[in-house]
């Protein structure tokens, strides 16, 4: 059995560094996170004591986490529907519009997927910007002074600023990806429907929602996680919070009190509250949007 | 049955051009307008009468130079080349071989490292970014070094990992579509396995392999948290952005700030227009993001 033993062998070799670098750099970090949030740990001194569930009693107490909370379920919300709503919308005309161009649109609409974090607040910061950003100067020349606004500044806004950034940059993404769900959909189903004397409007709600539901569905997981992701790396360069906490969100909060103020249990029984609550979230979500999937 | 009449189906397409458009234009007038900025004098920014919609008085290339060179753009520049091409390489050559064995051979053990692969895709790099940099900072410590940390071959490593359980699993799917034949005639004719994986299958499996190589190189290219994290002098073109940004912005050096989003901007969009096709289309294949 040499022939077996050399597969053996040649298995291992392919499997082995895969495994080892996933285990050393997802796994070991990913349980460090559970292990220490069970403790008290000083960043200068290294020092170590176990604490049990203290970090998460006091998290609980805390206001400013009390209100990172608020923000980020706004922001998830919010993003989430906005996206959908449009991404469906654009993807839905682009499929069954019968006019030129249509491909023109998709691949401008997919641009800000493609573009960084870091560009993308420097763009928003462009726009954003209370004295010579393009959108204060665009109302002030069309004589809409009275809507020009500190877009970051303002605490009653800031956190809408920065959904609309989310937004921006999340539409063209799926919709590419209903487009492609869309595209499955056989013709004559909608031949029929035409026969039949349906509009377009009637045709998109009869026809194209209901077989594409099963993909929004998943999408809706999508938004949860990479909404909680993108709404970090957007707050951390664009506003780290500010102004007062008005637009603090869950990662970011973490990242502060573990990287930046050195208080490592803490920020890690952050990082796994947030992990649970997006597992729950995600969970909650996926029952009750389920429907009778229909197939065509 | 009821007939649309024609006025509702001329405001219906009125009101779709108008959705369109509007998108469109919000998309294209702010990237085309930091370009724009990019150009401009300082003066062109700041006091009265500037007009942020004013073309550029002249095409101010020193803004340029100065990113590439005094703000150090060049060199994170650089490093962003070196660190996204290296991670490539090292996430194709551990990537490819575990996927081909993952998918086309039977043995002990099979089921649970895929279901372990599959794990990692649920784990994201933001919440264990701070664990990683106690990991290494602690490395340096134990053996008193100053090795781990702001290391590019250790960044490059860390995005490969990253990325692994993703690419195994877009790979392997790639790979079970392949008929079993192509093996068996190998061996048939004296082809050891490695010979056979590197001569045979793996240039079979191209189209999956250049979807891996798009996506993620814009998302090497792209990272920023765990650059910034675990990255100083060496940091990737991401960080030295937002540091250009935050110091250019309190020094009001516009012009250079948007210089800076340029350079990082522009290699992303050139591949974008030679490949958006199978972007897209591959984006369908397996598509995870955040």
């Amino acid at each position: 059995m040499n022939r077996k033993r050399a597969q053996g062998r040649f298995v291992f070799f392919c499997i082995a560094p895969a495994a080892i670098l996933v285990t050393l750099f997802i796994f070991i970090p990913t349980i460090n996170v559970f292990r220490m949030s069970l403790y008290r740990m000083g960043g200068i001194t290294n020092r170590k004591e176990f604490v049990g569930l203290s970090n998460f009693q006091s998290l609980f107490d805390d206001k400013n986490f009390l209100q990172t909370m608020q923000n980020s379920i706004a922001i998830i919300v919010l993003v989430t529907l906005f996206t959908i709503f449009f991404a469906i919308l654009f993807g839905a005309i682009l499929h069954r519009g019968k006019f030129k161009g249509k491909n023109f649109f998709r691949v401008i609409f997919y641009i800000p997927n493609i573009l960084s974090i870091v560009v993308i607040a420097g763009i928003f910061g462009a726009i954003y910007n209370p004295s010579t950003g393009l959108l204060n100067t665009f109302l002030r020349a069309i004589g809409l002074d009275a809507l020009a606004h500190q877009w970051m500044g303002d605490q009653k806004i800031v956190l809408y600023s920065i959904i609309f950034a989310l937004v921006w940059q999340a539409i063209g993404y799926y919709m590419v990806m209903y487009m492609a769900s869309m595209a499955a959909i056989p013709e004559d189903l909608y031949e029929a429907a035409s026969l039949d004397g349906a509009t377009e409007i009637q045709m998109f709600f009869q026809v194209t929602l209901p077989l594409i539901w099963s993909n929004i569905r998943t999408t809706l997981t999508f938004y949860i996680i990479s909404t909680i992701n993108l709404s970090f790396q957007f707050v951390q360069i664009m506003s780290d919070g500010g102004p007062n906490g008005h637009s603090e969100v869950f990662l970011n909060y973490m990242y502060k009190q573990a990287y930046g103020a050195g208080v490592y249990g803490y920020g890690m029984a952050i990082g796994v509250v947030v992990f649970l609550f997006s597992f729950v979230l995600a969970a909650v979500v996926n029952k009750i949007t389920d429907r009778e999937v229909l197939e065509f | 049955m009821k007939k649309q009449n024609p006025a509702t189906k001329a405001l219906f397409k009125a009101i779709v051009y108008i959705a369109l458009i509007v998108m469109t234009i919000s998309i294209i007038i702010p990237v085309a307008w930091v370009f724009m900025a990019s150009f401009k004098r300082n003066a062109e920014f700041i006091g009265k009468g500037t007009n942020p919609w004013a073309l550029p008085e002249q095409l101010q290339w020193q803004n340029y130079v100065t990113a590439f060179v005094d703000a150090e753009m060049g060199k994170f520049f650089l490093n962003s080349v070196i660190v996204t091409a290296l991670s490539l390489v090292i996430l194709l050559v551990i990537a490819l071989p575990a996927a081909y064995a993952l998918s086309r051979f039977d043995f002990k053990g099979k089921k649970i490292l895929n279901i372990a692969f599959m794990a990692g895709l649920f784990v994201n790099i933001n919440y264990i970014v701070v664990p990683i940099f106690l990991m290494l900072s602690g490395a340096n410590r134990m053996l008193g070094v100053e090795f781990f940390l702001d290391n590019r071959l250790i960044l490059s490593i860390i995005y490969a990992s990253s990325s692994l359980s993703f690419s195994i699993y877009l790979l392997s799917g790639y790979f079970k579509t392949l008929p079993k034949g192509y093996e068996e005639a190998a061996y048939i004719d004296g082809c050891g396995y490695f010979k056979t994986m590197v001569k045979i299958m793996i240039p079979m499996a191209r189209p999956s392999i250049i979807t891996v190589i798009l996506f993620q190189f814009l998302s090497f290219w792209n990272e920023y948290i765990i650059a910034f994290t675990l990255m100083d002098e060496n940091s990737t073109l991401a960080v030295g952005l937002k540091n250009l940004m935050a110091v250019e912005r309190t020094a009001t050096n516009y012009g250079i700030m948007y210089a800076g989003l340029v350079i990082v901007m522009i290699p992303v969009l050139i591949l974008y227009v030679c490949v958006q096709k199978q972007l897209t289309k591959g984006m369908t294949l397996g598509g995870l993001k955040g």
